[in-house]
């Protein structure tokens, strides 16, 4: 296989493994201070990117120009996710917080199936896949067999700057450290003095904002959404965060990055491309009774 | 003190055996007819304000019978001869299969409700008794189905309960394949075996040309001694619909299934899968072993999905990879967990509800998985244990004496 070929295999694995590292990021950040997997996360994406779809439609009509419409779809989007992300976290997750962890995972489950089923039955003409507005710009540069597009650049430089800001944003400020503490052990995190249910709230907002992002970054790349678009994204996301190891955001990215990679393996290998996906949950599957604990768990916590 | 109310408890079991046992029969007859008889009706009638007034009288008549006590009674009552209420029970579902034998449609759902409950009574022991999460059920079924559609083409000689039974052991070993991963993990990670098992096997039969790709299989009708199960029922035995032989199949597979997994909760199994569920680390200081009765769990709920598969794709005649999705498992988990999670019989009265009452009203067969998905998360929310909750294990059922 020439440069080309392999560099071009490379940008389109670096634009899925961002939006997974996207994804996972969120699974990472819910489990590590609530020790709960939030199941409804690929449609609360599904959901945000719909949402945005839905502005752009109400903004066309105002012919606003690209760039404002855009943004307005990212701020809005994002920022309607993280408030369905905390009312979700308030009113199903936190009462729930002492029955067993499966009832968590089934009662996000089903929310997230009631948020597919509601844009499926309630989004006009739901049911179809909907064309996403191509919003940016789209010059390409040919380089042998690589086609490198700007979109994609741009994406991939959103999505790391996303998670280099979450990341500064638990290192750096009040907020992060009440997180990490909140994480590492709620009840002396209580003793210090710090609100608990406004952190929680806090991770489950910032979460599903990402969520949102990489759910509207899909669009943006695939022009295309459909309502069941988050079931594998979640699934996805969440794989990336499981192999990586629940609770390290570098586990995140690292799993996302790798479940694109076995994607790209596996569309390289076989003649059929649709078995890339099947190889890939075998991967992780056997990757998993390797190392239950995902390869970068920390080693303290009790994860298994 | 604590000894008087012991006895004092085993004497409310006395009262009844101590009336003549015909009447505590009689009692259960009568009940099974009542049963019979909704049931008919439930299934039978068409329009949609005579399914609503069932629906609006049979919850009245349920909380009348409850607050006069006779529906503890008769708990009661059938705990004490339960060999004699199974089986009235089962010849109660036999008349009601020949009461409806013209029916087509009424026999396809109740033929579906009673695959479904065998499903269901497979989840109960994985999830209910032994603790394991399978959001997969949907998938072993599945792998039952494509067995039955592969075995019978290419293995005609074979008869076809073998091949029922093949099936079955097919699921069961596929799934053997998860066990390693299970068993390192736990909770989420178990559950994120299983989705990702389940959507993996949904994409491997979507391109895989072998088993038909989306376009699915056909699979050839049953045949036992010569009767082929796809032309009308016999006319000796009175005539009626073809889905009779599958109903009464299916029948037969959830009885046993039924009574397998009743026996394995009052035996030692159970216990230990119970203990196992509640909590590992003191059961294996107990000296429990913990993957032995896992895995048999595991695998005995995989082998029951699969029997129904298998009988599903014989008499839908037709399978494809879309009747598999994962909204499925969920709606076989949704089941389980609407009925009471670890109890056996619940899971009748939910598959049921689930299965029939979309079919029943057209309005909102559109809507339902919009709908369960509303009614899980608000009995995950305000009755965890689900509408029949799991009894206390009685240790001693016929001490009473």
């Amino acid at each position: 296989m020439d440069l080309g070929f392999f560099a071009q295999y490379l940008i389109n694995g670096l634009v899925q493994g961002i939006t997974y590292a996207l994804v996972a990021v969120g699974f990472t950040l819910f489990f590590g201070v609530l020790d709960v997997i939030k199941f409804s996360h690929g449609d609360v994406l599904m959901l945000g990117a719909f949402t945005a779809l839905a502005l752009f439609l109400g903004l066309d009509r105002l012919s606003t120009p690209t760039w404002l419409s855009l943004t307005i779809m990212l701020c809005l989007g994002t920022l309607t996710m993280a408030l369905l992300g905390a009312l979700l976290c308030k009113f199903l997750v936190l009462p729930l917080k002492e029955s067993p962890p499966l009832n968590t995972l089934l009662i996000t489950l089903m929310f997230g199936s009631v948020i597919r089923e509601s844009v499926r039955l309630f989004f006009p003409n739901g049911s179809n896949p909907k064309p996403f507005p191509a919003l940016l710009p789209e010059t390409s540069i040919n380089w042998g067999n690589l086609n490198l597009r700007l979109d994609s650049v741009i994406l991939i430089f959103t999505g790391a700057l996303a998670i280099v800001l979450t990341h500064l944003f638990i290192q750096k400020t009040r907020m992060g450290l009440a997180i990490r503490a909140v994480a590492q052990d709620e009840e002396t995190a209580r003793l210090m003095g710090i609100n608990f249910t406004k952190t929680v709230l806090m991770t489950f907002a910032l979460g599903s904002g990402l969520a949102a992002l990489s759910g509207i970054s899909t669009g943006l790349y695939y022009q295309e959404i459909n309502f069941s678009m988050g079931l594998m994204l979640g699934v996805i996301g969440f794989s990336a965060a499981v192999v990586g190891g629940l609770g390290s955001i570098y586990g995140a990215i690292v799993g996302g990055l790798l479940f694109a990679f076995l994607q790209t393996l596996g569309a390289i290998w076989f003649s059929v491309p649709a078995y890339k996906d099947v190889f890939a949950f075998t991967v992780i599957i056997m990757l998993m009774a390797w190392r239950p604990t995902g390869l970068l768990a920390d080693r303290s916590a009790e994860r298994v | 003190m604590a000894a008087n109310r012991l006895v004092g408890r085993s004497f409310c079991g006395t009262r009844l055996i101590t009336m003549s046992d015909l009447k505590t029969k009689l009692e259960i007859l009568l009940g099974v007819a009542l049963c019979v008889v909704v049931l008919y009706g439930f299934l039978y009638l068409e329009h949609e304000w005579e399914i609503g007034l069932l629906l609006v009288i049979l919850p009245l008549a349920i909380l009348f019978l409850k607050r006069a006590n006779i529906l503890s009674d008769y708990q009661q009552a059938a705990r004490t001869i339960p060999r004699f209420t199974l089986i009235s029970f089962i010849v109660g579902v036999l008349v009601l299969i020949v009461l409806l034998r013209d029916e087509h449609f009424a026999l396809l759902m109740l033929t579906t409700v009673l695959l479904y409950v065998t499903v269901s009574l497979g989840l109960t022991i994985q999830f209910g008794f032994a603790g394991l999460v399978n959001f997969a059920a949907i998938a072993f079924f599945g792998i039952g189905a494509y067995s039955m559609a592969v075995l019978n083409y290419h293995f005609h000689a074979l008869p076809d309960l073998l091949i029922i039974l093949f099936s079955g052991l097919t699921s069961a070993l596929l799934g053997a394949l998860l066990i390693l991963p299970i068993l390192r993990t736990k909770g989420h990670y178990a559950a994120l075996i299983t989705i990702a098992f389940g959507i993996l096997l949904r994409t491997f039969l979507e391109v895989n040309d072998v088993f038909g790709g989306p376009q699915g299989l056909k699979v050839g009708a049953i045949e036992i001694l010569g009767w082929n199960f796809s032309d009308s029922f016999p006319s000796v035995l009175g005539g009626g619909s073809f889905y009779m032989a599958y109903a009464i199949m299916a029948l037969l597979l959830a009885a046993i299934a039924y009574l397998l997994t009743r026996l394995i909760e009052a035996s030692w199994f159970g216990l230990n899968m119970d203990s196992v569920r509640l909590d590992e680390v003191a059961s294996a200081s107990f000296g429990i072993n913990i993957p032995r009765w896992k895995i048999t769990a595991f695998m005995l709920g995989n082998f029951f999905a699969g029997l129904a598969g298998a009988i599903y794709a014989a008499m839908s005649g037709f399978i494809a990879p879309a009747s598999f999705n994962f909204s499925d498992s969920l709606l076989l988990v949704s089941i389980v967990l609407l009925g009471g999670i670890g109890n056996a019989v619940a899971v009748i009265p939910a598959a049921l509800l689930i299965v029939v009452l979309p079919e029943k009203f057209q309005v909102i067969q559109e809507y339902r998985l919009l709908l369960f998905g509303i009614v899980v998360i608000l009995i995950l929310r305000f009755r965890p244990s689900g509408l029949m909750p799991r009894g206390l294990r009685q240790y001693f059922p016929r001490s009473s004496t």
